[in-house]
This record gives structure tokens, C-alpha cells and sequence, in this order.
């Protein structure tokens, strides 16, 4: 038998071991086996670490979705949130603008109802600089004709007098100081007092003798008697009533919001005037356009 | 022959010739079947990945006997066609060619050097393929395509994986 040169043994046993399988392919083809000796062996030895494997990468993969995909999470979060922060914020601006609207809607109103009452819309710009004054400044002054003691007002009643204007700006004292004051009436009885400020967020109705029978939760309206506001304008209402020596000690809650005024109304005449009830309003209405006035606070 | 160098048919320079530690060929096939059969089932992308030829690939390259290599080859192949669904022999004579192949070459040129490991990676992975579709196409008489874009993609991958599973398994070796 010829040797085979030691060069070629490598591919001699390649040629062998080739044919080998070849020939167990074939075999396995033709009678449709697939060596399940050895498969099973195979199968035997690694199914273990198989399953050790699958215990480890399950574990794994619990860690990284419970964790450290968390961080993904946790970064997605706060971009969601950020958003919300920004949307809500974006919200409260629209809520806001949307207030303004429907405060500015009211005034409109309130100036087509009495379009010939001379008035001028303001935006409140500033309170007092000190705890003991009931004040507000807004932003007209002299040069949009505001002057002296000229009535402050909003659709919802009576807000104070102009108490000193200055050429771009006025200040403004709220009917709750203690110094202001103004000529009301109880709205059912017709019994006119005058109203004054106590220095908090409360009016007082005075010189109510104990003889005149005043209710709670009765509304108490000018009486145009002051020169200053025009009659019937909303006040307050009767929020709480004391039986006093020689007078009753009558509390009112203001018609007006003091405490949240955005824009008031500033009457542009000193003299008398008598402002229009709604009803009266409506009926006119088709009759005269409103005329255009300076209503809009300033920007 | 298992020295640490010499000299091929006296006309090649020095090419070292690895011996690496004991068990590490075993242990390092075992867990490139384990980790072959384990994750595509919790990534299904990477069934691409065929690590028992890169761990064929890469101890034929450095035993640089063809006998031993194609004797490997057989080894993996046979082990791997055992925990798959091919008829025994089918990855086997793919791996023996290829451990035969790959220990010729490593014997006539220095295959350490990164980019000779990916270009003889995407090599071997061509010819393991085409291997493997003759096998398909004359043996089983099963139509299997030549090329397909998902091959090339695979080689590229799988020789991109090869140049850092290699240099950790030089880590087996054992110091000249």
C-alpha cells in the first residue's frame, strides 16, 4: 500500500471525514432519520445550561426592562411633564385672556346700556403702598380727561372716586376706606343713608335707625344723592345687620369685586348722571348704534 | 505540533503557532452553541450571528494545522447540526471545510492584525454559506438562494463581531 505523503494526509482526511458526512447525510435522507443518538446526547449535555441560560437572560432582561429601561422612562416622564407644565401654564394664560374677554364683554355692555354716559375703560395698574389706605392707581390720568373726584365703576357697582389724577395715571379710592364715602339707598325700602368704608373688605351702611327694618341679603344701591355716582348703581349687600345705640350697625359686602379688580370704568363728567337699567337699554337699543368711546383699557 | 513557533515549509517567516489553556476550546464551542441556541430567542435579530464558525474560524486560524482545524470544524459543525433542525452532518461539512481552509491560511499568513480577522471573517462566511447551499441544493434537493441582501448584511455583522470576539478570546491562549 502507497504511503501518502504527509503534505496531502490533511486532505486526505479532509476528502475522508467530508465523505463521512456526506455518506450520514445520505443515509439519514434515505431513511428519513436525523441521528437522534447523537442529537439526544447533544441535547442532553447543553439542555441544562439551556436552561440555566434562560434563567440568567430572563433575570436580565427583567433588570434592564425594570430598570434600566426605567431610566427611559423616567427621561420620557419628564419631557411629559415639561409639556404639561407648559400646557398648563399656556392654559392659564387663555383661562386668563379668556376672563379678560368676558370682563371686557361686560363692560362693552355696560357701556352700550348707557352710551351716553361719557366713560372711559382703565386697566388697574397698582394698589396702595400702605396697609391702612384702600387705593388703586389705574392707567389714565389728566390727559384722557380723567379728574378730581370723578366715580370709578363696574358693571358689577360702584368701586371707589378718583381721589388725585396725574397725567397718565389716577389714583383711585375704593369705597372701602375709611375716608371714602357715598349716598346710597336700601334697593326695597327706598331708605337712603349714606355708605362708608370701614378699612377692610366690608362698607357700612349708616344712621339706620332701629325703628327701620333692613334684611340681610338686601341690596343697597346709590342714590345719586353724592353727585358723584349715578343712582341705582349696585353697592352691596346687606351682609349683616346689629341692633346699635342710637343706630344699627349694618355691614355690607360690596357689589364689586375690590379685592380681583383688573379694569374699572372711570365716569367722565362731574355732573349728575342716571344710568340706564337693562331693560330700558334693550328697548333703545335698536334705535341708536352705540357710539364708539375710549372703553379698552390700555395695552 | 503544538510549539509555540516554526517554520512553515521553510519559506514563510516565524508564524506563532497558539496553544491556548486546557478546556478553553471546549468550553469556549459550549458556550458559543449555548449563546448560538439562547438569544435569538430574546433577539430575534441575532440569528444572524454564527458563532460556532467564528469560534471555528478563529482556533483554525490559530492552530494553523489543517488536521486539527478540520477535525474542529467537524466537531462544531456536528454539535451544532445536533441542537438544529438540519440533518446531522449538514453545518458539519460546512465547518470542516472551513477549519480546513482556515488552517491552511493561518499557516501561510499573519491573521492578527484586525482587519486581516474581518476580511477573512466575511471570507469564510461566503464560503460557509456557499457551502451550505450546495449541501441544500444537491444533497437535500432544497432550493436555497446563492446571495441575498440579509447574507451580506450577515457577513458584514458577523466580521464585525469577529474582530472583538477575537481579541477576547486571545485571552485563552497561553503565553509564548
Amino acid at each position: 500500500m502507497a504511503a501518502i505523503p504527509s503534505r496531502h494526509k490533511s486532505l486526505v482526511l479532509l476528502a475522508g471525514v467530508v465523505l463521512v458526512q456526506v455518506l450520514f447525510l445520505a443515509v439519514q435522507i434515505k431513511r428519513d432519520s436525523q441521528g437522534r443518538l447523537l442529537r439526544s446526547w447533544t441535547v442532553g449535555a447543553i439542555s441544562p445550561f439551556e436552561r440555566s441560560g434562560a434563567w440568567g437572560f430572563g433575570r436580565i432582561r427583567d433588570v434592564w426592562r425594570h430598570y434600566f429601561a426605567l431610566q427611559n422612562t423616567s427621561h420620557e416622564n419628564e419631557t411629559l411633564r415639561r409639556e404639561n407644565d407648559a400646557l398648563k401654564l399656556q392654559l392659564d394664560q387663555l383661562q386668563s385672556k379668556a376672563a379678560e374677554a368676558d370682563r371686557l364683554a361686560t363692560l362693552l355692555n355696560f357701556r352700550r346700556l348707557n352710551r351716553d354716559v361719557p366713560m372711559l375703560g382703565a386697566r388697574v395698574i397698582g394698589a396702595s403702598a400702605d396697609a391702612g389706605s384702600q387705593t388703586i392707581f389705574v392707567d389714565r390720568g389728566e390727559q384722557d380727561g380723567i379728574r378730581r373726584n370723578m366715580a370709578v365703576i363696574t358693571p358689577d357697582g360702584v368701586v371707589g372716586k378718583v381721589s388725585e389724577a396725574f397725567s397718565n395715571s389716577a389714583q383711585v379710592l375704593l369705597v372701602t376706606d375709611k375716608d371714602s364715602g357715598l349716598g346710597a339707598m336700601l334697593a326695597d325700602s327706598r331708605i337712603q343713608r349714606p355708605v362708608g368704608g370701614t378699612g377692610e373688605q366690608m362698607l357700612q351702611l349708616k344712621y339706620v335707625t332701629n325703628d327701620d327694618t333692613v334684611n340681610v341679603g338686601e341690596r343697597v344701591v346709590t342714590s345719586g344723592m353724592d353727585r358723584i355716582f349715578p343712582k341705582d348703581l349696585p353697592v352691596g349687600m346687606v351682609a349683616d345687620v346689629k341692633p346699635g345705640n342710637p343706630f344699627k350697625q349694618i355691614r355690607l359686602r360690596p357689589a364689586a369685586n375690590l379685592g380681583r379688580l383688573e379694569e374699572v370704568l372711570v365716569l367722565l363728567t362731574l355732573r349728575p348722571l342716571e344710568l340706564q337699567k337693562p331693560a330700558e337699554a334693550v328697548t333703545d337699543a335698536g334705535e341708536k348704534p352705540p357710539s364708539p368711546g375710549p372703553l379698552v383699557p390700555k395695552p | 505540533m503544538m510549539n509555540d513557533t516554526f517554520d512553515i515549509a521553510g519559506a514563510e517567516s516565524h508564524i506563532e503557532v497558539h496553544k491556548f489553556r486546557a478546556g478553553s476550546i471546549v468550553l469556549a464551542t459550549g458556550f458559543a452553541l449555548l449563546v448560538q441556541a439562547l438569544i435569538p430567542v430574546y433577539f430575534p435579530k441575532a440569528g444572524m450571528l454564527d458563532l460556532p464558525l467564528l469560534i471555528t474560524i478563529y482556533f483554525a486560524l490559530s492552530r494553523r494545522n489543517p488536521s486539527t482545524g478540520l477535525l474542529l470544524g467537524t466537531f462544531i459543525g456536528l454539535l451544532q447540526d445536533s441542537l438544529s433542525k438540519v440533518p446531522l452532518g449538514f453545518y458539519g461539512i460546512a465547518k470542516t471545510i472551513i477549519g480546513y481552509i482556515a488552517s491552511s491560511i493561518g499557516a501561510r499568513l499573519d491573521t492578527e492584525h484586525p482587519a486581516a480577522r474581518f476580511a477573512l471573517t466575511v471570507l469564510f462566511f461566503g464560503v460557509h454559506q456557499g457551502i451550505a447551499v450546495l449541501i441544500k441544493r444537491l444533497l437535500l434537493a432544497q432550493p436555497e438562494d446563492w446571495f441575498t441582501l440579509h447574507l451580506a448584511i450577515a457577513a458584514g455583522v458577523n466580521a464585525i463581531v469577529a474582530v472583538f470576539l477575537f481579541l477576547l478570546l486571545d485571552h485563552l491562549r497561553k503565553p509564548s
